[in-house]
């Protein structure tokens, strides 16, 4: 009954997008931002109520399964393989509902007052329309096709407003980059789903992950190189995750992605779309964990690598939100590790179910940071936090919930980050040591960035500002306000029960020799990041100077941005793409430029047979018809 | 090769002479006289018609050579044709020319020579055709026909609304509505529109 | 009829190649429509002349003759009035000048 209001949750966002886009130049930008906001509400609600009829509905005994609310025909390639438009509710899904409409509602709200009288505000609440509307539309997907449709609108949405300053040359050059990354890394996923689809027979994500469905009960045999073509197939579907989930070494959009609007990095690439990546390995894990263990090992490798690599790049940081940047790097790297971690069914589960949870929590308070960030950029008008200091007088509402959120991706319990973050620790304690204190180690240097840039900002140096900062307008600071209720109250809903790797709930305990540790080292972090940064020292740049060339190479992303450049430009342009384009125009065009010339020169040969002139068809016509008619008479009749 | 040119040549000789001989020149009649007196005139007429430079002159040898033709029906004894022919071409057709050319040509105005290309072509072109269809002609053999007495006006006007297997009332009538088509056609084509276009200048002053 | 029926073909033969010989070396709209005449009354001449001398108890070529005449007679007038009109339109009445009939 509630289910058939769920397309609205697809429709609305779509409805606005269409409407503010073409008719949005006509309207206010106050009525504009209203309407979006309102839409965004209206959707909010509705999947809050979707969501809450699924878990605690009717449907409760025997486990969550998943349900298929409406399902149509799109292509029909035969009677096995069919592209379908529908909407799945799973447990998963429905968290992500929760999620997707939570962050991108608040970020509907502090857009008002954040790009208040900025050009192109319709064009803005367009775009963050069509992005809310493809992300619903991805984690709703009952396919994978489907999922790859609005996978790519994700794309591009999030291209579109990372460009949205598109008289900056540094946003459009980082709007480029980010998509062409994730296409390149779409690539792999395109053709993952193609190989996956064509052994299994189908793109359906619950044929797929059944387990007795074509894929996991029967297993195909063909390998490739020594390894499982399903293996193969899910590694390269993790490559587009990958790409979309910044993980290395498909990282380098991310930073510089932090181009667009505050708002959207909070929306886009903290909360929701960079997370379709673990979704998506999530969407699949019983594929992964059943039928192709390497497949899942090379996800948990790469997320604990990118959570160490990333945590490492954002201790040298300086510009605040690219400090995020990283963050959200790390943590995805982190929801990877835990899914790689995990198994299936029940308590092995674990890895699965913190996934998840951390995805949750993670999207709240790293929205939050980022959220916060905007508000300390419009109040200071700059990135740097060298261009900051002493500003928790001048923020107190920014300052507080800010403070939060950091203590919260510190792992200080009671908030909902401690919560998640133990989980996944504890996963990978029972599964694999050396993930286990990669996490360790994330955890710490998590801790210390994070409180060097809250105290860099906040306290530090005080300084003369020139126009003095200002607590940001209601529209801002209530959407802080309620992402840090969200920090605070996220870790308490009992995650256990209700999302899960086969839908079943279990119990878990809080395991001490895990969680005491994990929080003694984020409080270490924050007790070294409190020595070096609380008040103005030296210590720092003598910290810096003792690492020396690691300090310089962390600062400078560890010159990856360099290699890539180097990769593309001097070997892939110069000695490929340039023969290529050579051979492109000079042969291929030049052969078809030949045709088209010779067919002008026959042409100008022949046009004076169609010239206009009547008596020149006569003579022409006579002198055919006395010839035909010799003959006919010559050779013919006589 | 050359023995069929040579056999080509002989035969078209004898067929000359025979036809000649049947023409039996040696021995004039009135129907000659007057043949070779319309040819005559038609033949320079045609030409006079197409080489002159000047339009109105063209006309009017047009005239004598539509005047030429219907001697031509009136010595086969067809003199219903001939009537026809004068009324209707030479009355009708030639003085509809004759207006249009004065309403679009000065007087005075004479063309410029054609282009020797262009009257080479048109040489070649007919000059070709006339050649073929002449050998034709004289190779051809039409069987003698009987001399039958000359139709009368009865028997004409009979067999322009008879509605038996020679009767031609459905060609007539199908004629009268093309006629009436071909009017109003003209008459909206040539209409002058609305808009007060005849006061643009006139190129040619 | 002592003349024989050759010298009449090859007096219409000649008549039709001539008007043909006009039609290609004129550029005269008027004049291009007095040659196409000299080409059907030649082609009349055809007419009347197989009809009197092989098939004289029949009148198929008279009658074919008769309405060529009256339906040159409608393409004259029709011929003429679009000669008038373009002539309005453009001020000239040369074939290469009509090189489109829009105006």
């Amino acid at each position: 009954m509630i289910f058939s209001l769920a397309i609205w949750i697809l429709a609305l966002p779509l409805m606005m997008f269409l409407f503010l886009g073409l008719a949005g130049h006509k309207l206010k930008p106050a009525t504009a931002g209203i309407l979006g906001t309102a839409g965004l509400g209206v959707v909010a609600l509705l999947s809050y109520t979707v969501a809450a009829v699924y878990f605690f509905g009717p449907s409760r005994e025997g486990g969550l399964q998943p349900e298929v609310l409406f399902s149509f025909d799109w292509l029909h390639f035969t009677d096995q393989l069919q592209v379908k438009l529908g909407f799945l509710l799973d447990p998963i899904s429905a968290m992500m509902l929760v999620v997707v409409s939570t962050v991108s509602f608040a970020v509907h709200l502090y857009s008002n007052g954040y790009m208040h009288g900025e050009r192109g505000f319709q064009r803005f609440y367009a775009f963050l329309s069509l992005f809310t509307f493809s992300m619903m539309g991805l984690v709703v997907a009952t396919n994978i096709f489907q999922m790859y449709i609005f996978w790519e609108l994700v794309g591009v949405s999030s291209y579109l407003l990372i460009g949205f300053y598109y008289e900056k040359p540094s946003a459009i050059l980082a709007s480029k980059k980010a998509f062409i990354v994730t296409r390149f890394a779409d690539l792999g996923f395109l053709i993952g789903i193609l190989v996956l689809s064509y052994y299994a027979q189908t793109f359906d994500f619950i044929t797929l992950t059944s387990l007795e469905g074509p894929v996991i009960g029967h297993p195909v045999g063909a390998t490739f190189l020594g390894v499982s073509v399903l293996t193969w197939a899910l590694v390269l579907i993790f490559m587009g995750g990958a790409g979309k989930s910044a993980m290395f070494p498909l990282h380098i959009w991310l930073p510089d992605a932090m181009e667009g609007p505050t708002p959207v990095s909070a929306l886009i690439h903290a909360a929701t779309m960079v997370v379709a990546g673990v979704y998506l390995v999530a969407r699949l894990f019983p594929v992964y964990v059943l039928a192709a263990p390497d497949a899942l090992m090379v996800v948990a490798y790469t997320g604990g690598f990118t959570a160490l690599f990333a945590a490492v790049i954002a201790c040298t940081q300086n510009d605040i939100k690219r400090v995020l940047a990283f963050s959200t790097m790390s943590q995805l790297g982190y929801m990877m590790l835990a899914l790689g971690v995990s198994g299936y069914g029940g308590h092995d589960g674990l890895g699965f179910m913190a996934s998840m949870f951390h995805l949750f929590t993670h999207a709240m308070f790293k929205a939050l940071l980022f959220l916060g960030a905007g508000a300390i950029i419009h109040a200071v008008h700059s990135n740097f936090m060298t261009d900051m200091g002493g500003l928790r007088k001048h923020l107190p509402i920014t300052h507080i919930t800010f403070l939060l959120a950091c203590l919260a991706i510190a792992g200080i319990p009671p908030l909902s980050g401690f919560f998640s973050k133990d989980e996944i620790l504890v996963a990978a304690f029972h599964s694999n040591k050396l993930l286990f204190f990669v996490a360790y180690a994330v955890s710490g240097i998590t801790a210390f960035y994070m409180f060097r840039l809250y105290y860099n900002i906040f306290w530090g140096v005080r300084r003369e500002y020139p126009h003095p900062p200002h607590e940001a307008p209601l529209s801002m600071s209530l959407p802080l306000m309620i992402l840090a209720a969200a920090t605070i109250f996220a870790g308490f809903i009992p995650f256990a029960q209700l999302v899960t790797s086969d839908g079943q709930p279990f119990e878990i305990h809080t395991e001490w020799v895990v969680a005491v540790p994990a929080v003694l080292i984020g409080l270490t972090g924050i007790l070294v990041a409190t020595l070096m940064y609380k008040s103005e020292k030296t210590l720092p740049d003598r910290v810096a100077a003792f690492f020396g060339p690691l300090y310089r190479w962390a600062s400078r992303k560890f010159y990856f941005d360099e290699l890539y450049m180097f990769i593309t430009k001097r070997i892939l342009f110069n000695k490929v793409s340039s023969p290529v384009a050579w051979f492109d125009r000079h042969i291929v065009d030049g052969f078809m430029n030949l045709l088209a010339y010779l067919a002008q020169r026959s042409s100008f040969l022949i046009r004076g047979l169609q010239s206009g002139h009547i008596q020149g068809y006569v003579f022409v016509f006579v002198l055919g018809a006395v010839l035909l008619s010799a003959y006919m008479l010559l050779f013919v009749t006589l | 090769m050359m023995e069929t040119i040579q056999s080509f040549m002989t035969a078209m000789m004898n067929s000359v002479s025979e036809i000649f001989a049947s023409a039996d020149l040696t021995r004039p009649t009135w129907s000659k006289w007057i043949f070779m007196a319309l040819a005559g005139v038609i033949l320079l007429g045609s030409v006079l018609t197409v080489t002159s430079r000047r339009i109105l002159r063209a006309a009017t040898f047009l005239f004598f050579t539509l005047l030429a033709t219907a001697g031509l029906y009136l010595l086969l004894e067809y003199e219903f044709l001939a009537a026809v022919q004068l009324t209707v071409y030479a009355g009708g057709i030639l003085v509809v020319i004759v207006f249009s050319i004065l309403l679009t040509s000065h007087i005075s105005y004479r063309f410029d020579p054609p282009p020797v290309w262009r009257v080479l072509g048109g040489l070649v072109a007919a000059g070709s055709g006339l050649l073929l269809t002449i050998c034709v002609l004289v190779l051809t053999v039409f069987p003698k026909g009987v001399a039958a007495p000359a139709p009368d006006m009865q028997q004409v006007g009979n067999a322009l609304l008879g509605q038996d297997v020679h009767g031609y009332v459905l060609p007539f009538e199908v004629i009268s509505i093309l006629l009436l088509a071909c009017m109003i056609g003209a008459i909206v084509v040539a209409r002058k529109s609305r808009e007060p276009e005849a006061s643009q200048p006139d190129k040619t002053e | 009829m002592d003349v024989p029926v050759h010298f009449f073909l090859m007096l219409s033969a000649a008549m039709f190649f001539i008007g043909v010989f006009g039609f290609i070396i004129r550029r005269n709209m008027i004049t291009l429509l007095m040659a196409v005449e000299l080409m059907l009354n030649a082609v009349n001449i055809n007419f009347v002349v197989f009809n009197r001398f092989l098939y004289p108890d029949y009148f198929e070529g008279f009658f074919f003759a008769l309405f060529a005449i009256a339906i040159a007679a409608a393409e004259t007038s029709v011929a003429i009035a679009i000669i008038i009109n373009v002539y309005r339109k453009i001020r000239s009445i040369e074939a290469d000048d009509v090189a489109e009939m829009k105006h």
